[in-house]
């Protein structure tokens, strides 16, 4: 039967040929205009650790008070160094590390190369566990290494490809800084996005990668300076690195793994009674206003998805809707001049329910063909972003399988949608009247 | 001719007509919020910085196994490397002048903080005016192109040095126009005395320039887009940044002959060829991306729809005229014109449109209220809102014009035919 209605939809939509074809054109780009647009949404609102983003914590410290926070009383979005070393001291959580990012340099072994310039972070050990971290080459360094201040690096798959060709490097040596650091990991391509142990200084997306990891207490010790956001609340007393370590300016960021509901009420209570003793000591004038979310939460809190992006794929949903409407309108127009054809099948026994089948069949077609040429266009749409779009976000944006059946289906789906009203009324049509008036 | 027979018929097709309405009220809501969108990126993209951007370029260079500037030794040596760089590139032949600064506006690589007319005053203090401060030295208003319009520039006297993460303190500075109204919003403001960052030691306010952005287009900084400071102190770190001024045509001369004069000083430093030294015709377009893409973007999105919806009343008039062919007909028969017959296409469509636009201006409205609750979306000027309605009405009858012709051309022969 199925195969009867394809006929005669056919049949139809060959009748009026440029009706169809203006058809198809709305849906194809209403389509591709919504997939484009969700393929940019879908890339930066993605969880960038699905398998465990529930269980890394960030945890806030109000230590600027009333003073300090935003309109919405919300703390500081970073640490300060005193915050941060006692809460990696004390050792609450499962796994935890304080973190800041650095732009050191790095001196090839060839003389006649000039220097790099490399971005990473100066982290502690446990950094490479919480995040599952892939290695290539070696592992990270051990909770040894954090307290000797071992001159230890991991380095990326990149880098370990501009300096060693991409062969396994671990235990060879590189200059960063002018200090020579021993190799203990290469990283196999890991480039998340968004960035999301460190959003406050990456700002969420970021185009370059991260090129070298050190240990945090030996970047501090040899003053490798933070290369990301400082702010502060009061100019700090003393002056340089050393002062901004004394300070209460908060550059540091910082992530926990806490594996269950108990573990998240324990460390909640912990920073909370940390910052009641500090309220106690005199230092905060103020009571506990802390904050510990969980990473979708907070990338939610921090504004990760650009608004811009949130705005296009919500215009580019009312053009689809715009879309459907017309087609809807072409629909039911085109449908109800067929009124004495649907007459007589009627009038020969064709139930309702057949007449449904018809329309509907006529409908997806419409969708088919829509959905395919929208295919097409939100390949070029994606290809294009890259033209209009900030590169870091539009380098995120890939048509893959799962976004061309997407498009498929609602390209099908929409405009079988768009077609019920259509059909309803066609199905209503009075077999009689029609035939009369014939 | 009366409205009667149009309104009879209408209610006929009572469907098609609330479907076309819809995307009507549908097109208009989208393109007036799309428009608008479009024109404050516009608006944005287009406010001059202050500055003169032909024939300038920024070079961000950083030194390898440099001295450390948290000790003053420390800076002292890198101070003299930071003066070696600048002659050196002063000495080009294509380059007009140079001045180091810890940034340019655009770059969105800024230090904020806080000035006040009153000393003291603490950075979290709300009272203060937040400004951006650009570390210079004397060179820096030739260099930039701004123009001073009270006071004077500063002299090689007034210029000092400081590590990068030092607090000095700043006796004299210069302050953009915008600064010094809200500073002083009854008077002038050169020779008089501000305090910055909480500090109790006075900056004087030596001159004053028209116009000067902060590095900042993010959000966050568009409360104090135009309260820059200017002081006259070099920035001693492992890392620099030099503004420099081309001869007039020869920037990109200038640019290429870079990386070689800094190496020729010292060859122990980060300069990549693509990041290092940038135009500032590439800052701003950089800087701007984000709004020009979403320019574009509903640029696009608008012509699509609008598109559609004109195809859209093309096909649904198109069918009407189809099902109506006896009836216009009868109607050319008993002697109505062929512009009787256009006119009632054309009034038919501006009745239905009227009712679109009266729909879509309620969705506009709403639509922009929504976006102001959850993004930063300023309220719909009218105006926007009125061209946009009567754009709709002219691509309506636009749109019908084909069709209503077609219409009017029907034989009156037409009506003596069997259907």
């Amino acid at each position: 039967m199925f195969a009867y209605y394809l006929e005669l939809a056919l049949r139809s939509l060959k009748r009026s040929p440029g009706l169809t074809a203006l058809m198809v054109l709305t849906i194809a780009f209403g389509v591709a205009a919504s997939m484009t647009t969700y393929s940019v949404f879908r890339a930066v609102s993605g969880d960038p650790i699905p398998w465990k983003s529930s269980q890394l914590f960030v945890p806030q410290i109000d230590m600027w008070g009333p003073n300090g926070r935003g309109s919405d009383g919300e703390p500081p979005d970073a640490m300060d160094y005193n915050d941060a070393i006692t809460l990696m001291r004390d050792h609450r959580a499962k796994l935890q590390s304080a973190m800041y990012q650095i732009s050191p340099s790095v001196v090839p072994a060839d003389a006649s190369k000039h220097p790099i310039n490399v971005s990473g972070h100066a982290v502690y050990s446990e950094f490479f566990p919480m995040l599952d971290v892939p290695f290539l080459y070696g592992s990270g360094w051990s909770a040894d290494d954090d307290t000797q201040r071992a001159a230890v690096v991991v380095i990326s798959s990149k880098l370990n490809q501009k300096l060693f060709g991409g062969s396994n490097s671990v235990g060879k040596t590189v200059n960063v800084e002018g200090k020579d650091y021993r190799v203990v990991g290469v990283l196999n391509d890991w480039n998340p996005q968004p960035r999301f142990f460190d959003v406050v200084n990456s700002g969420g997306f970021s185009t370059g990668v991260e090129d070298v990891f050190l240990p945090f207490q030996r970047a501090i010790a040899v003053g490798l300076p933070n290369d990301g956001n400082t702010n502060c609340n009061a100019v700090p007393a003393e002056s340089g690195f050393v002062g901004l370590q004394h300070s209460n300016c908060v550059w540091i960021a910082y992530m926990a793994e806490l594996d269950d509901a108990a573990a998240v009420t324990a460390y909640k209570q912990y920073i909370d009674g940390y910052a009641h003793d500090m309220q106690q000591s005199g230092r905060f004038g103020w009571a506990p206003n802390n904050r510990l979310r969980d990473l979708p939460a907070w990338l939610d809190n921090q504004h990760v998805v650009p608004s811009d992006t949130k705005v296009s794929l919500l215009v580019a949903l009312g053009l689809l809707l715009a879309c459907l409407v017309n087609t809807a309108g072409l629909l039911l127009a085109k449908f109800l001049r067929r009124s004495s054809e649907i007459g007589v099948r009627r009038a020969l026994g064709a139930p309702r329910l057949a007449i449904y089948a018809q329309f509907l069949t006529e409908a997806g077609i419409i969708g088919l063909a829509g959905g395919a040429l929208g295919l097409l266009l939100t390949g070029v749409g994606v290809a294009s972003v890259g033209w209009v779009l900030p590169k870091d976000i539009a380098a995120l944006a890939r048509v893959n399988f799962s976004l061309l059946m997407l498009t498929l289906l609602v390209s099908v789906i929409a405009t079988t949608l768009a077609g019920l009203y259509p059909t309803f009324r066609a199905s209503r049509v009075q077999p009689a009247w029609q035939l009369k008036s014939n | 001719m009366t409205l009667h027979p149009i309104l009879a018929a209408l209610r006929k097709h009572k469907a098609g007509v609330v479907l076309i309405s819809l995307q009507i009220a549908l097109t208009l809501a989208i393109v007036c919020n799309a428009v608008f969108i479009i024109g404050q990126r516009v608006e944005r993209v287009n406010r001059p910085t202050g500055l003169d951007e032909n024939d300038l370029f920024l070079v961000t260079q950083q030194w390898v196994g440099a001295p450390s500037s948290d000790d003053p030794a420390g800076v002292e040596k890198l101070d003299v490397m930071q003066k070696e760089d600048l002659a050196a590139l002063r000495n080009l032949p294509d380059v007009a002048s140079v001045a180091p600064s810890n940034s340019v506006p655009l770059l969105n690589s800024s230090w904020t903080g806080s000035v006040s007319i009153k000393p003291g005053q603490q950075l979290g203090d709300k009272s203060g005016t937040r400004t951006a401060y650009y570390f210079t030295d004397d060179q820096v208003l030739p260099t930039l192109g701004l123009h001073l319009v009270a006071g004077r520039a500063f002299t090689a006297a007034d210029v000092q040095h400081q590590g990068a993460r030092d607090q000095r303190d700043r006796p004299v500075i210069i302050v953009s126009q915008a600064l010094a109204d809200k500073l002083f919003p009854q008077g002038i403001a050169v020779g008089k005395v501000i305090y910055s960052d909480g500090s109790s030691a006075p900056s004087t306010i030596i001159g004053v320039v028209a116009r000067l952005q902060t590095p900042s287009t993010g959000s966050w900084g568009n409360d104090f887009a135009w309260y820059s400071t200017l002081v006259p102190t070099r920035l001693d770190s492992n890392f620099t940044r030099y503004v420099v001024r081309a001869k007039p045509g020869r920037r990109d001369a200038a640019m290429s002959a870079v990386p070689a004069a800094l190496y020729a000083v010292n060859p122990m430093r980060v300069l990549d060829a693509d990041d290092s030294v940038k135009s500032f015709a590439d800052i701003r377009t950089s800087a701007y991306r984000a709004d020009v893409g979403m320019a574009i973007l509903m640029g696009v999105v608008c012509l699509i729809l609008l598109c559609v919806t004109a195809a859209g009343i093309v096909g649904l008039t198109s069918f009407w005229v189809g099902q109506r062919h006896r009836q216009i007909g009868v109607r050319r028969a008993l002697g109505a014109r062929k512009i009787d017959i256009l006119h009632y296409f054309q009034i038919e469509n501006l009745l239905i449109a009227g009712v679109g636009v009266v729909l879509g201006v309620l969705l506009a409205v709403g639509l922009n209220m929504w976006l102001m609750t959850h993004y930063e979306m300023t309220r719909i000027p009218l105006l926007y809102v009125a061209i946009g309605v009567l754009a709709m009405l002219a691509i309506g009858q636009a749109a019908v014009f084909v069709p209503a012709r077609r219409a009017s051309n029907v034989p009156p022969v037409v009506a003596t035919r069997s259907a």
